[in-house]
């Protein structure tokens, strides 16, 4: 199951973990991706604290945790070439994985067809 | 993302710009071009594009004016610090207007086109600059905004090459120099004022032509093998790696020329000393930064990240026991080093180059070196 945020990310629901990254509409907003900052591995996090931040040239923007959780891993490949979130935004880009303290928070976040409708009118 | 602001206004190349994949975004008042979609574009690929080939920018957002009348360049001179009376005929040189404190109103350029002078300033401050111009001068000369023509800049190594497929002749133009010039191709006849100067660093040209004619002189200038069109994004990257100040982000109305490091620009003439010594708004304060450089409190200078991570705009600068000693103005990271580099204003005991500081970037200390600029070598062609 994959779910968005409004504010562009997207979480890929594993069991009671998820995988979160930026959709292919926030990579092409931002332009080439040039530097990501990751959280910490074990870092306890509540939703939308700032997870992380990704850089193009001309602009940075923060990340968010979409949902409550502890950063279980952080995509190392990502940190070393950050090139990945505009080539494979929504699988080798990928940039943390969260184990979920509640996973009902999953149920207000959009879906691909909310998602799709928001960067429409955006 | 932002809506379409139907109040901005249009440069002649909009549908242009749309028609090749241009993402607009708001810049002084205009919709202009931030970079372009597609394979081998965007800011990255336009700003490697510049460097290596040549590149096409809008910029007619820009302020363009002449001045006339005998006594334009000594009435001009009363409003900066430059020497603009010596200037030779066909020549062009980089002025600020400034304010009764020495802060720097505008940066601008200018050439001796003999029967004029031929002005460029900032598109966010062209209205501000022609009110102040007219206030001060309009009673020594003749005052024409020149709001029907485009600026289109054309920089990079393989501009000339492109340019003068075109337009020859336009090869035995130096550096800030520039002169009139008439491209026929293909039944059109375009009249423009070219100059050999940019803000990417690189050798190119600026080319001022009428509105009507832009558009046909842009596809012209595309249509040559060398040629990509680069929006404002890589224009930001490509200054800041050649040390060129943007107004508004490292120069503005609290920053004087010498703060800024813009001594250069201030010739003999107009220095303590000179025949035409002062005169000019702040004239007194900006000497005195000038003669007695140890009471500036605080300087423009370069700054290199040592670590991988961009330090931009307002971002604290602190020295090793944690004090605060200066903020950044401009800073990316440079597409040509892989590395962050920054302008940064700070206090003047830690402006030594080799001074190492730190950037307060998310509550992290990242380490920088006060490096000498440009931050990439230029390649402006002298002749």
């Amino acid at each position: 199951m994959i779910k968005y945020t409004e504010d562009h990310e997207w979480v890929k629901v594993e069991g009671n973990s998820a995988v979160v990254g930026i959709t292919v509409h926030a990579q092409d907003a931002l332009g080439d991706v040039v530097f990501v900052d990751l959280p910490e591995v074990g870092k306890t996090l509540a939703q939308k604290d700032v997870a992380g931040v990704v850089e193009s040239v001309k602009a940075a923007a923060d990340v968010y945790m979409p949902v409550s959780g502890e950063i279980t891993e952080v995509n190392e490949a990502l940190r070393a070439d950050p090139s990945l979130a505009n080539s494979d935004p929504l699988g080798a880009g990928w940039f943390f994985k969260v184990k979920l303290s509640d996973a009902a928070q999953l149920d207000a976040l959009l879906d691909e067809t909310a998602y799709t409708a928001l960067t429409k009118n955006a | 993302m932002a809506h379409a602001d139907e109040n901005l206004l249009h440069t002649p190349l909009y549908d242009l710009h749309l028609s090749l994949g241009a993402r607009m975004v708001p810049f002084a008042g205009y919709a202009m071009p931030v970079q372009y979609q597609g394979p081998g574009m965007g800011l990255m690929a336009e700003h490697q594009h510049t460097r290596t080939a040549a590149s096409l920018f809008d910029v007619s957002h820009m302020g363009q004016l002449r001045l006339v009348g005998t006594d334009a360049a000594a009435a001009f001179e009363t409003l900066m610090p430059v020497d603009v009376q010596d200037l030779a005929v066909g020549k062009q040189r980089y002025g600020m207007l400034l304010n009764e404190a020495g802060g720097i109103l505008d940066d601008l350029m200018f050439v001796n086109r003999g029967n004029d002078l031929f002005v460029i300033v900032n598109g966010a401050c062209k209205a501000a600059d022609i009110a102040h111009i007219q206030a001060r001068i309009g009673g020594r000369c003749q005052i024409f905004p020149m709001p029907e023509r485009a600026l289109l800049a054309l920089q990079g190594p393989q501009a000339v090459t492109a340019l003068q497929r075109l337009c020859p002749g336009v090869e035995k133009l130096v550096f800030m120099s520039g002169g009139q010039f008439h491209i026929h191709h293909s039944a059109q006849d375009i009249d423009c004022f070219i100059t050999r100067s940019g803000y990417t660093g690189e050798d190119g040209f600026e080319i001022s032509v009428h509105e009507m004619q832009a558009e046909a002189l842009a596809r012209l200038l595309l249509a040559q093998p060398e040629v990509k069109p680069a929006g404002l994004g890589a224009r930001n990257s490509l200054r800041l790696e050649a040390g060129l100040c943007l107004y508004g982000n490292d120069i503005d109305a609290s920053t004087t020329p010498i703060e800024a490091g813009l001594n250069w620009a201030i010739q003999k003439v107009r220095r303590t000393g000179g025949a035409r010594a002062g005169g000019f708004p702040g004239a007194a304060q900006v000497l005195a930064q000038l003669d007695n450089p140890s009471a500036l409190t605080r300087k423009r200078v370069g700054l290199v990240g040592l670590e991988r991570v961009p330090v931009r705009e307002h971002v604290e600068l602190q020295d090793a026991s944690g004090q605060r000693v200066g903020e950044v103005c401009s800073g990316l990271l440079s597409p040509t080093l892989d590395q962050p580099v920054a302008m940064a204003y700070v206090a003047s005991q830690c402006a030594a180059v080799g001074t190492r500081l730190n950037a307060i970037v998310r509550g992290k200390p990242v380490p920088m070196e006060v490096t000498a600029m440009p931050f990439v070598p230029t390649r402006y062609y002298r002749g």
